[in-house]
């Protein structure tokens, strides 16, 4: 079991490290209590619904013969919002510079930050999937949360 | 922890069109042991203020204003809304609600996603407490039970807060908080 702590406390660590994850994250863990005991996951799931539907909605929006660029905004701003809210910081910047193509009416660059915004929505997904993978694993284990 | 006396629960009532974030809210209040209503639209949060639209497009024209016989009973302590929300923003709610003589004492909160001076001073201006940056967090949430103890306390005489606006960073401003005097 403490082999499974150590493995937790470095894999958390590493999202952190590498900007995957920021505070805000820490702050959904610390509402997720006896009365709210699968918030965080709950949360998540949320966000990975509405990225995914978004994430959609841009791709539709860019293959317009006459891109709306307010709308592709919009769905940015919304994307920058939720990414935020949740902590996940490598999306949420993906989605500052997407917003900046935007203003600039540049279809080439929103592509661009299209794919990047994919890719990092793509890891981050994969990264807390296996964080709450290992999470499980700790809890079937005996293990309790908060980790001292 | 929290005081069990049914009086001193104070109700929030949260509009944010984001479903995360009216869940991040929910939470915030509820862990600060607060009553938590949330609505995803400001014609909403009127309607559940009791408050009809003179001009929605939605609803019936001919409703006025203010409609007492429509009044919910429910007691509101503080009123948390996004600014940016499709149609009415949270902006023209928070004026919706000062040009209410049965709801400008309650107590209006602003969050937004966005840094912008010039959308701060405007909420202020416009009568709002306090200016949260998203994502709001807990100690931004327990700031508020002093605004809140104001509309449970109807008794207390109404004092004109100075308000002071406070930058964390000199070159540039990062966040921008309202600090009102304690008490």
């Amino acid at each position: 079991m403490e082999q499974l702590q150590r493995k937790l406390a470095e894999y958390t660590t590493s999202l952190y490290n590498e900007k995957i994850l920021d505070e805000q994250f820490i702050q959904l863990q610390q509402l997720q209590d006896e009365s709210n005991p699968d918030f965080v996951v709950e949360v998540v799931s949320l966000f990975f619904e509405d990225s995914e539907r978004l994430l959609n909605e841009l791709a539709k929006a860019l293959n317009q013969a006459n891109v709306d660029f307010k709308k592709l905004d919009a769905h940015v701003h919304q994307m920058k919002g939720s990414s935020s809210s949740i902590g996940a910081q490598r999306v949420q910047r993906g989605c500052i510079a997407f917003r900046n193509y935007c203003d600039d009416r540049n279809v080439e660059g929103c592509l661009k930050c299209l794919q990047q915004v994919k890719n990092e929505y793509t890891l981050v997904k994969n990264k807390l999937e296996t964080l709450f993978k290992l999470e499980k694993q700790f809890v079937d284990a005996g293990g309790s949360f908060p980790i001292v | 922890m929290g005081m069990a006396a049914a009086d001193l629960q104070f109700h929030v009532l949260a509009v944010d069109d984001s479903l995360i974030d009216r869940k991040l809210i929910e939470s915030l209040f509820r862990s600060s042991s607060c009553q938590v209503t949330t609505v995803d639209s400001g014609s909403k949060a009127l309607e559940f203020l009791g408050l009809q639209e003179e001009h929605d497009d939605q609803n019936h024209p001919n409703q006025p204003c203010v409609s007492p016989s429509n009044q919910q009973e429910v007691e509101v302590n503080l009123i948390i809304t996004d600014y940016c929300m499709p149609g009415m923003t949270g902006y023209d709610l928070l004026k919706k609600i000062k040009e209410s003589s049965s709801l400008r004492n309650i107590p209006v909160v602003i969050m937004s996603s966005e840094n912008v001076p010039s959308r701060i001073t405007r909420c202020l201006e416009e009568g709002a407490e306090e200016f949260f940056l998203k994502p709001v967090r807990l100690s931004d949430v327990n700031k508020l039970k002093s605004h809140m103890m104001k509309t449970k306390c109807k008794n207390n005489k109404q004092q004109q807060p100075e308000i002071i606006v406070t930058q964390e960073k000199q070159e540039s401003i990062d966040i921008a908080h309202v600090v009102l005097p304690e008490g």
